[in-house]
């Protein structure tokens, strides 16, 4: 699509500012570097809990997506919004959300003693696999529905006429699709996952749980170890980059060809099949949805109290999450092919605290770090959207080029003239959920400010770990409704925006 | 038009503050923001020193291992006895020249380059309500039922975690990983930080929760509650103390001393208690404010050198790692 030139600078600028990084740990690392048993184990635990974590995610995504897909009813499009917004909450407020249905004392248990049962306990590999699930649930789903609605509505009809049954339309007409979408949800969920930590421990119940960002962290934080701790980030990286690279070469090209980019139409389906997808629905919105309405019960009173610093610092990371979806999608466009998706996974490979602490040692000899600390989220923030920004973008595109390249080149289009009327109108769905999920993504992440902030740069969830960090939790859980609605707002604007004028 | 003469008077401020001299204090995110007791002191200070004083925030001991000798930190605040050896070892701090005889701590504090300002306990806290018998010893906690349930932090990424396991090192020695193995049940789980844990607690989730002997203030004079109590142990409890140094190679160094001198002064000490929720280094207890008088407090207090607790370290994790992860 864009210039080869203009995507080969992309792509070098992305690995260089994911690479340099590293680079500048490791020179100002010593000798020794720690690789014992107790790392080994971190190892193992990060790779099981990551493979279970996106397998879980993408396998219960896909009767998800199926019945979103499939149903028509009122109130679907909010419905679809919240259903996304577990993914970009601050991990957290997301874990006490959790907590709050699932915990010793959570709903779950109450319900479960009040029926005379035991209580069932959340803290275990069981804990953290559910809370990746509720984490990523969200983003497999919404990858695996933009498939389902990319679906040529001529292939559905005609399956229709055929009297297809349901094995046969799932096997002619859907799985092709999902094999092509698949690897890609599978392979983002499992680099997420891989930098677990906070999630990962609490839920884990103990040092079983133990990754290796928290072996990262330790060897930061607490023991300047700088060797072992780039060490660590090189082998998060090679696993990232390794899982991203056998998704490319897992997903196939489906052969559905090119439709009328008409909507599907709404075919009457038979009553179980109808019901079997509701309570699929309404699962997942019990599941989704219900933590996040018990933070907002429990924070909403307090928001109209908060104090005008909350409020300046909610001002600043709505800039920010602005900015950072400007720059994202800036670089998505170039980058949307499969080279590009593979590079752009290393804006998630890295650990922010390695990805932090090596552009502090970069910047530092130049500038002062605080008065960039700012611009300097600003790009990691982007970066770290990019993964998603791509692999929703990047099918898309690439069903574009290749169902109407043909024709424009048959009535010689121009660029401009191929972005303008071919390109940018079939994008505008991705675009604007693309949009939508790199600033509320950014509005909720903590990244590299923590790193660099003071008090008069400090974001919204700085505010919010502020609070916690001093006795103030009911502030702190009203923050976290604030930053909720905003993220969400965000979320829905973008979204709605990219669906305007689209045919659905 | 408002807003005009708004950034009109913030540039003349600013150009002000220009010929000022400034003194940077590198501090933890919690000690300077406007929860913490940095603006406070910012302020009293400012009002003696004809000097802009300016925290900057974030992993103070980290940026200055980074920084080595160009840092722009004049002086540090909020180090914990647990890096102290690794920050000795770095030769960036210098000695910070005060009369320690003024202390208030619960032990002698000779050390000529750390400076206290204010310290607690490692302790259980509990709710009366939910907790009417909770453990009144060490012992009770290990015989204690496994229905009780404890949430504590992570050694290996917490100062307070660390300090719990060298804890139960002081009072069991050899005997400290069975100790692990008889709480282990009882830990409900583990967290990254104090924060997470304290809100599990705060929620309900868990009975008891490691923190300081010093949180149950926060609840009595900010929220009226006086249902939340620290459960006081007769074998002792671990010293958590805050510190504070002056860096060796700063521009400015008068003013690094005078804000060295500040922390034992009583309007500095006398910020500390509501600021921090935390005991002041240089304050008789008559003078402290009297929710703080009234705290339990342990008679007993366990503490290790910088040098021993370094020793230790590495073998306490691991016994507690092991302990745990059975």
């Amino acid at each position: 699509m864009a210039p080869r030139a203009v995507q080969i600078i992309a792509g070098a600028a992305l690995a260089a500012f994911v690479i340099a990084p590293l680079a500048a740990v490791w020179a100002k690392a010593g000798p020794a570097v720690r690789f014992g048993p107790a790392e080994w184990a971190a190892l193992r635990f990060t790779l099981l809990q990551a493979a279970l974590s996106a397998a879980l995610s993408v396998l219960l995504a896909i009767p998800l997506a199926r019945a979103l897909a499939r149903s028509r009813f009122w109130g679907r499009d909010v419905t679809i919004m919240l259903l996304g917004a577990p993914f970009i909450l601050p991990v957290i407020v997301a874990v006490l959300g959790l907590i709050a249905i699932f915990g010793q004392n959570g709903l779950l248990n109450d319900g479960l003693r009040a029926l005379g049962f035991e209580p069932l306990s959340i803290y275990g590999l069981q804990g953290v696999l559910l809370a990746h699930v509720f984490f990523n649930l969200p983003l497999a789903t919404r990858m695996i529905l933009l498939g389902w609605m990319s679906l040529p509505s001529e292939r559905i009809r005609l399956g229709q006429s055929l009297g297809l049954g349901a094995m046969a339309r799932f096997y002619l007409i859907e799985w092709p699709m999902i094999r092509r979408i698949l690897p890609s949800a599978f392979a983002v969920i499992f680099v997420i996952c891989l930098s677990s930590f906070a999630v990962a421990l609490t839920l884990g119940g103990g040092p079983k749980a133990t990754t290796i960002e928290l072996a990262i962290y330790q060897a930061f934080r607490f023991e300047f170890d700088f060797a072992t701790a780039a060490l660590l980030g090189l082998v998060q990286l090679f696993l990232s980059v390794s899982a991203a690279g056998v998704a490319l070469w897992l997903a196939g090209h489906d052969r559905l060809g090119i439709g009328l980019d008409r909507p599907a139409p709404a075919a009457l389906r038979p009553l179980s099949e109808r019901c079997i997808d509701a309570g699929v629905i309404l699962g997942a919105m019990l599941f989704l949805i219900l933590p996040l309405a018990l933070l907002f019960i429990k924070g909403a009173a307090g928001v109209p109290d908060l104090g005008a610093p909350v409020w300046f610092a909610a001002l600043r990371s709505l800039a920010l999450a602005l900015g950072a979806t400007l720059l994202c999608l800036c670089f998505a466009l170039p980058l949307a092919t499969r080279w590009g998706e593979l590079i752009a996974t290393l804006g998630i490979a890295v650990s922010p605290l390695v990805l932090g602490t090596g552009l502090f040692l970069i910047v530092r000899p130049y500038v002062n770090p605080f008065d960039v600390a700012l611009g300097v989220t600003l790009c990691v923030n982007a970066l770290m959207s990019l993964p998603f920004a791509l692999r929703i973008l990047r099918p898309e595109v690439q069903a574009v080029e290749q169902n109407f390249s043909h024709l424009s080149a048959a009535l010689g289009l121009g660029a401009w003239g191929w972005f303008r009327w071919v390109m940018l109108p079939r994008l505008r769905r991705p675009l604007g959920f693309a949009a939508g999920l790199t600033a509320a993504l950014s509005m909720g992440d903590l990244g590299v400010i923590a790193l660099f902030g003071d008090a008069e740069r400090a974001t919204l969830p700085l505010k919010l770990y502020q609070l916690m960090g001093s006795y103030r939790m009911d502030q702190a859980a009203a923050a976290a409704v604030l930053l909720l609605a905003l993220s969400l707002g965000l979320f829905w604007l973008f979204d709605r925006v990219g669906r305007y004028g689209a045919q659905d | 038009m408002k807003n005009l003469t708004f950034a009109a008077g913030l540039l003349t401020a600013s150009a002000a503050l220009a010929d000022t001299p400034v003194l940077t204090v590198y501090a933890p995110d919690y000690f300077a923001s406007e929860w913490g007791p940095g603006p406070s002191i910012e302020a009293a200070f400012e009002a003696s020193c004809d000097c802009d004083l300016q925290f900057k925030t974030g992993d103070v001991l980290g940026r200055i291992i980074l920084e080595g000798t160009r840092t722009d930190a004049d002086a540090v605040i909020g180090l914990n006895t647990d890096i102290t050896k690794k920050a000795r070892e770095t030769g960036l701090f210098a000695p910070h020249g005060q009369d320690v005889a003024k202390l208030t701590l619960p032990l002698d504090w000779t050390d000529e380059v750390f400076l206290p300002f204010n310290y607690s306990h490692t302790a259980f806290i509990y709710n009366t309500e939910s907790l009417p018998n909770a453990p009144q010893s060490f012992d009770e906690l290990l015989a204690a039922d496994d229905s009780l349930s404890l949430v504590i932090q992570d050694p290996r990424s917490s100062i307070s975690g660390l300090a719990l396991v060298l804890w139960v090192k002081s009072v069991y020695g050899d005997r400290a990983e069975s100790v692990w193995e008889q709480l282990a049940p009882k830990i409900l789980t583990v967290t990254k930080g104090w924060s997470e844990s304290y809100g599990l607690f705060t929620d309900g989730e868990a009975d008891m929760v490691l923190s300081y002997t010093t949180s149950p203030a926060y609840h009595i004079v900010a929220e009226g509650d006086l249902t939340k109590k620290a459960a006081i142990f007769p074998e002792g409890h671990y010293f958590m103390v805050e510190l504070a140094a002056k860096i060796a190679g700063t521009d400015n160094p008068e003013l690094a001393d005078a804000f060295l001198a500040f922390i034992l002064t009583d309007t500095f000490q006398n910020l500390i208690p509501t600021g921090n929720w935390s005991l002041p280094a240089a304050l008789p207890v008559p003078e402290w404010p009297e929710a703080f008088q009234e705290l339990p407090l342990p008679e007993k207090v366990l503490f290790y050198s910088e040098d021993e607790a370094a020793d230790l370290r590495a073998e306490t994790i691991e016994e507690w790692r092991r302990a745990l992860s059975k």
